[in-house]
């Protein structure tokens, strides 16, 4: 019994110094000089983080490490894998990073937790996009579709039920959000586009594109048709059965025309199909076409005078995430809004959920040109260093109050998504 | 019963039981499972397993009140049967003619190893490479339309060589002749020559000899080489997918979509159907040739 004791003793004693040795190594490797308070944990902070690529950036989690000790796994996925897997696999993540839309799914299913408001720090700085459906100065935004405030706070810490009124617990914290547009060539269309008719428009016959997820596909559907005047919906991220048959068959009659080049899910898939000359005009993301062009390939995030659709993602955790393990979440939370990681985004054509932080992380110059849609002073450069736009250029689409208020509609999860995803199937096969 | 003859039954039952345990875990078990769920109900975020055949019913929606108008369903498969079709007959003929080529003009062991082996060259990358190189050798802008372009054959690009079935047929057979040209070449390499020579000394043709003498023989690897081909192309979506620009329908896509809409029920109605048409094709093929006897 003594000798199990003194050798139980002596192994963990070993195995902590060697623990701590390397944990001060790796301190000393990244020339960490605020001190070292993670030394003193004697297990070391790692939290999985499921997500889709738009937040998972490798110098996120390295400066992560550097400012918290905390060590990001990345789990990456598609934003449908990553609903699957919050269904079906709850304990095989920590920190989860989705959408908003996707809550009417993944809260009802009891396997992911909110936050509490009271232990974010930055909460009451967090933009009135998120908790009011207005920008800063007051202009109130669309609200079709799932906007984050219609799913922002629940009733209760195990509630499964969404409350009208702010409550202390966060289904997620915000973090990310933007305004989706068309992207086009200007090179190959070499005329103005200013309306989301365009999509659909015989002209480009063969050379549009849309997101192959059926519940975006047919917003963007939706906004052509009320562009073309076909038809105005009461919520277009909500349509009834009459309304999802007028869509698709707007959609399938363009299909069959040979309208469109090919459906796009993945990040890379647009860029491909834009830079290869394959689609002229399709949507995108802001990042895509910010890459398209870094390829020397001229690619507008165009502004169109029917409005954006909009989308924005947070951090919440799975149900199997407690003691210590919430206590990083929340350091990591905190982390997330402080500004380094806020700023990083913007720089992405992004907008951080934490205006006053990013702002603070950025240069002057590099505000004026993504947040107040000025001319850029200087070159202005990705994150990792690379050359977006010279000195001169002014952003597609302008500043973020233009931006972001003239958001139309958010991406959503109707409340008819079964009859939907039929119509999709049918759509594909007609 | 002798002891001796017991203990022999006991052995062979004792070596098959690994291979019976892996059979049974890894696939009747999940298979069980999948026609299982087929048959459970479902809301927006999770399988409710309470009997319902709503997987079905919503699956065949409109498939009797539509007609004369083809439902999503029939659609979806016929266009995943012709597609099937048109990839099996062209796997079969180019891979009978290259194991023909290996069987009979290739006169050397050494060399006949050797180019089946260049044969799987292909193979040593993945096949969503092999599929994607495709793109820019087909696409609107890519080296086939600039070199039709360039040489004045046609004064705009070719758009229907990407996305579109022509790429989809293009690349399945780029992937999957390589299935028909193994089995077949097997079953060649052991056809005994001097049949081939008997036909000859009594007056047969080439066409003859193959049609009457090799073909027959070869009957076993030919179902064999089928079999895989047809069913890797109806459970087939990502080359589907990624070479008719998702705009193709196929069985394998509507499960896909079904997943990703969170709908397991109807996702595993759907694979049941599939495996379903899938397994009657198979049992046609081999009401053709008994394929255990010929082997």
């Amino acid at each position: 019994m003594t000798d199990e004791t003194t050798k139980f003793i002596g192994l963990s004693r070993r195995s902590l110094l060697k623990g701590a040795a390397g944990v001060a190594g790796i301190a000393a490797g990244s020339g960490a000089i605020t001190g070292f308070p993670y030394v003193k944990s004697a297990e070391p902070k790692v939290l999985r983080y499921l997500g889709t690529a738009v937040n998972e950036g490798d110098d996120i989690a390295k400066k992560c490490f550097e400012d918290t000790g905390i060590k990001l796994e990345y789990i990456t996925a598609t934003t449908d894998d990553v609903s699957k897997r919050v269904i079906t696999q709850p304990n095989s993540f920590d920190v989860l990073d989705t959408e908003y839309f996707s809550l009417r799914k993944l809260i009802p299913s009891g396997n992911i937790l909110p936050l509490n408001a009271k232990k974010i720090k930055q909460f009451d700085n967090i933009t009135p996009v998120f908790t009011k459906g207005a920008l800063p100065n007051g202009k109130k935004i669309g609200d079709q579709g799932t906007a984050p405030w219609k799913v922002l706070y629940l009733e209760g810490e195990n509630s499964k039920t969404f409350s009208k009124t702010p409550t202390d617990w966060v289904t997620l914290i915000p973090t990310v959000y933007n305004a989706d547009t068309l992207g086009i060539r200007p090179d190959l269309i070499k005329r103005p586009v200013n309306s989301w008719a365009e999509l659909l428009n015989p002209e480009f016959k063969g050379k549009a594109s849309i997101l192959n997820i059926p519940s975006i596909g047919i917003m963007d559907a939706a906004m052509v048709v009320e562009a073309t005047g076909q038809y105005k919906y009461a919520d277009k991220g909500n349509m009834t059965r009459a309304e999802i048959d007028l869509t698709m068959k707007i959609l399938t009659e363009a299909k069959k025309a040979g309208q469109f080049r090919a459906f796009w899910k993945d990040f890379n898939e647009s860029v491909n199909l834009m830079a290869s000359g394959e689609t002229v005009i399709q949507s995108m993301w802001s990042p895509a076409v910010t890459k398209v062009r870094s390829m020397g390939i001229p690619c507008i995030f165009q502004p169109l005078k029917e409005g954006y659709r909009s989308w924005a993602s947070g951090f919440c955790v799975s149900k199997g995430v407690s003691g210590a393990k919430l206590d990083w979440a929340y350091e990591f939370v905190n982390w997330f809004l402080s500004g380094w990681a806020g700023a990083y985004l913007n720089r992405q054509g992004y907008y951080s959920a934490v205006l006053s932080t990013a702002k603070a992380n950025m240069d002057a110059y590099e505000w004026a040109y993504w947040m107040e849609g000025k001319p850029a002073e200087k070159d202005i450069k990705s994150p990792t260093g690379q050359l977006l736009e010279k000195a001169g250029a002014v952003r597609d689409g302008g500043s973020y109050d233009d931006r972001m208020g003239n958001v139309a509609c958010w991406n959503a999860v109707m409340d008819e998504n079964d009859y939907m995803v039929r119509k999709w199937n049918e759509f594909i096969a007609s | 019963m002798t002891p001796s003859t017991l203990t022999r039954h006991m052995t062979a039952w004792a070596q098959a039981t690994p291979m019976a345990a892996v059979f049974f875990f890894f696939f009747l078990v999940p298979l069980a499972l999948v026609v299982m769920v087929s048959f459970w109900d479902y809301n927006d975020y999770e399988m409710i397993p309470t009997f319902s055949g709503r997987g079905y019913t919503e699956t065949f929606e409109g498939c009797l009140t539509r007609l004369p108008e083809m439902c999503t369903m029939f659609k979806t498969y016929a266009k995943t049967l012709k597609l099937a079709a048109l990839v099996w007959a062209l796997t079969l003929l180019i891979g009978f003619t290259v194991a023909w080529f290996l069987a009979f003009h290739v006169r050397s062991k050494t060399w006949q190893i050797a180019l089946s082996l260049v044969c799987t060259i292909p193979f040593w990358t993945s096949n969503v490479i092999r599929m994607i190189a495709w793109i820019p050798l087909l696409g609107r802008n890519g080296l086939i339309n600039q070199g039709l372009l360039g040489l004045g054959l046609v004064d705009r690009p070719v758009e229907w060589l990407l996305f579109s079935e022509f790429s989809v047929v293009l690349a399945l057979v780029h992937l999957f002749t390589f299935f028909m040209v193994i089995p077949i070449f097997n079953s060649m390499i052991r056809i005994d020559r001097s049949l081939i020579e008997a036909a000859r000394d009594a007056g047969a043709s080439g066409w003859q000899t193959l049609w009457h003498v090799v073909v027959p023989l070869s009957k076993p690897g030919i179902v064999i080489g089928s079999i895989f081909v047809l069913t890797i192309v109806m459970g087939d979506f990502v080359t589907v997918g990624v070479m008719g620009g998702q705009q193709i329908a196929s069985a394998g896509k509507v499960v896909q979509t079904h997943l990703d809409a969170l709908q397991f029920p109807v996702a595993a109605a759907n694979a049941v159907i599939l495996l379903g048409v899938t397994l009657i094709i198979i049992a046609t093929l081999s009401k053709l040739v008994d394929v255990r006897k010929e082997l």
